[in-house]
C-alpha cells in the first residue's frame, strides 16, 4: 500500500559505475601526485581503514561519537516536538521561544562550540552541539505540519466526537509526519557533522574528532581519510536507519 | 425525539447578512430537504446546525447535546487510510468489521474496501463518505448532496441503502434535485429562497 511513507527517489540515486569512475578518477590523481601526504589513494585508505577495523580502540571510538550525537539528536526531537505541540496550542509561548531559535539558526556552529567549553566539558560537547543544530530544525518543521493539518479534517472530527487519541494518530499525525521525515532528513547529517566539528575542537578523549585532529597534526593523511570515510559512512547509515524505522511506524500507524 | 426548532436565528459575514431571525421546524424521525440556489445560505446554516459557528442572535438551542453525523459538501476523508479505515475512525466500537465491510459492499465498494482514500475516484469517495455517516451513531444525519458524482445506476442502488439506513431518523438533505428527494422519501422542505 501506498501511504504517508515516501517512495525512493530514484532520480537522486547513487549509481555503482559513478562511484567507481570517482574511486578511478582519485585513484589516477593520487598516483600522478605520487605524494601520500597530500593525497592518499583510496586502496590506501582502504587497507588503512581495515587496520583500524580490528582494532578495539576504532569501535570504542565509533561507539563513544555515536552515543553523544545520536543521544543529542533524540534529545532535541523530543523536546522540539514538545516545543512545537505547546506553540501550537498557546501563542505566548511560540513569541517566547522565537527569539531563541532564531539566535541558534543564525549562529555559527564553531562560535557555540567554543563559547559552550566555557560552561560544559568536553565529554559532553557533542551532545549538547547536537542537540542545538537539530531542535530549531524539528521545531520549525512540526510546527509547520501542525499548522497545516488540515482544517476540514478536523472539523469532521468535531462532528463525529472523534477521540482526541484517535484524532491525534489518524489526522494530526499522518499530517505532520512528512515534514518530519523531512527535519530527520536534514537534521541527522547535520547533528552528525556539527557533533564530529564540536569534537575536534573540544577534543573529548577517545572520540573520532579527537581521532581526526590527531591525524592531521601528524599528518597522518591516510589516517584522515580512514575517519573521514567512517563519517560519512556512519552518517548515510544512522539517516537510512533512522527514516526506514520511521517509515515502518508510518505504515503501522495508518492501519485501523 | 421531538421537533428540532430553529429560532430568530442571525448571521452576518461583515456587510453581508446571510440570517435575519430565520425560524425553521425540522421534522423528527424523518428526511427534511434544504432547498435553496448557491449562496442562499445553505452550508451556513448547516454549519449553524453542527456548531462549527455561532449564530450572532437566536437560538439553536435544540440542537444542543445532539450527536451528528454528516455527508459533508466535500468528502472530508483522509487520504492515507483506507476505505474501511476511513469508516472504522468514527464509528463506535461495537459497530463489527462485518457491518463495516458489509455496508461498503452494499454501496458497490466490495473491492475498495483496503484501497487508501487517495486512490478512490470521486464517486468511490463520496460513498465512502456516505457509509461512514450512515454507520456512525447519531441523532441527526445532515446529507450536504450525498450522491453528487455518482452515474444512474449507482446513484439508485445508493438511495435504496440511505432509505433503509436512515428509516425513522432525522435527516436534513440538501439537494438540487427534487426526483432525489422524492427517492429519499422526503416530506417536508425548507426552502432557503422563501426568506430572500
Amino acid at each position: 500500500m501506498i501511504s504517508t511513507s515516501f517512495a525512493n527517489n530514484k532520480k537522486g540515486t547513487i549509481r555503482i559505475w559513478s562511484v567507481l569512475l570517482w574511486l578511478g578518477i582519485w585513484q589516477l590523481v593520487a598516483m600522478t601526485l605520487g605524494q601520500d601526504i597530500l593525497l592518499v589513494s583510496p586502496l590506501d585508505v582502504m587497507i588503512r581503514l581495515f587496520d583500524l577495523g580490528i582494532t578495539g580502540s576504532f569501535w570504542l571510538s565509533i561507539g563513544y561519537s555515536f552515543s553523544r550525537i545520536a543521544g543529542g539528536f533524540f534529545l532535541a526531537t523530543l523536546i522540539g516536538v514538545l516545543f512545537a505541540i505547546f506553540s501550537y496550542r498557546y501563542r505566548l509561548v511560540e513569541e517566547f521561544l522565537a527569539p531563541p531559535m532564531q539566535t541558534i539558526k543564525a549562529t555559527p556552529v564553531a562560535s557555540f562550540v567554543i563559547l559552550t567549553l566555557v560552561w560544559i566539558a568536553p565529554q559532553n560537547l557533542s551532545v549538547f552541539i547536537s542537540f542545538l543544530m537539530v531542535l530549531p530544525i524539528m521545531y520549525t518543521n512540526v510546527l509547520m505540519g501542525i499548522r497545516s493539518t488540515d482544517k476540514k479534517l478536523l472539523e469532521m472530527a468535531e462532528v463525529f466526537r472523534v477521540p482526541t487519541y484517535r484524532r491525534i494518530r489518524y489526522i494530526y499525525l499522518s499530517q505532520v509526519l512528512p515534514f518530519f521525515r523531512s527535519a530527520c532528513s536534514v537534521a541527522l547529517g547535520l547533528g552528525w557533522k556539527a557533533g564530529i566539528a564540536a569534537e575536534v575542537i573540544g577534543l573529548p578523549q577517545g572520540s573520532i574528532g579527537e581521532m581526526l585532529y590527531q591525524a592531521k597534526i601528524y599528518l597522518d593523511t591516510p589516517d584522515m581519510f580512514a575517519w573521514t570515510l567512517v563519517i560519512i559512512i556512519i552518517s548515510v547509515w544512522f539517516e537510512k536507519i533512522v527514516l526506514t524505522l520511521l517509515d515502518r511506524v508510518v505504515l503501522k500507524m495508518e492501519h485501523l | 425525539m421531538k421537533n428540532l426548532q430553529i429560532q430568530n436565528i442571525s448571521k452576518r459575514y461583515g456587510d453581508t447578512v446571510v440570517f435575519d431571525r430565520f425560524s425553521s421546524t425540522l421534522h423528527s424521525g424523518e428526511v427534511n430537504v434544504l432547498f435553496g440556489a448557491s449562496g442562499s445560505g445553505k452550508t451556513t446554516l448547516l454549519r449553524l446546525i453542527m456548531g462549527l459557528e455561532e449564530a450572532d442572535e437566536g437560538s439553536l438551542s435544540s440542537f444542543d447535546n445532539l450527536q451528528l453525523s454528516a455527508v459533508f459538501q466535500e468528502d472530508r476523508l483522509c487520504n492515507n487510510l483506507s476505505a474501511f479505515s476511513n469508516v472504522k475512525l468514527v464509528v463506535e466500537p461495537s459497530v463489527s468489521t462485518e457491518q463495516i465491510r458489509a455496508a461498503l459492499g452494499a454501496v458497490g465498494l466490495g473491492d475498495a474496501i483496503r484501497k487508501p482514500a487517495r486512490e478512490l475516484s470521486g464517486g468511490m469517495r463520496r460513498r465512502v463518505a456516505l457509509v461512514r455517516a450512515l454507520l456512525a451513531t447519531y441523532d441527526l444525519i445532515i446529507l450536504d448532496e450525498p450522491f453528487k458524482g455518482l452515474d444512474d445506476l449507482t446513484k439508485n442502488q445508493v438511495i435504496a441503502y440511505t432509505v433503509e439506513a436512515t428509516r425513522g431518523k432525522t435527516v436534513i438533505l440538501v439537494t438540487h434535485d427534487m426526483e432525489e428527494a422524492d427517492l429519499m422519501q422526503a416530506k417536508h422542505v425548507i426552502n432557503l429562497e422563501d426568506i430572500r
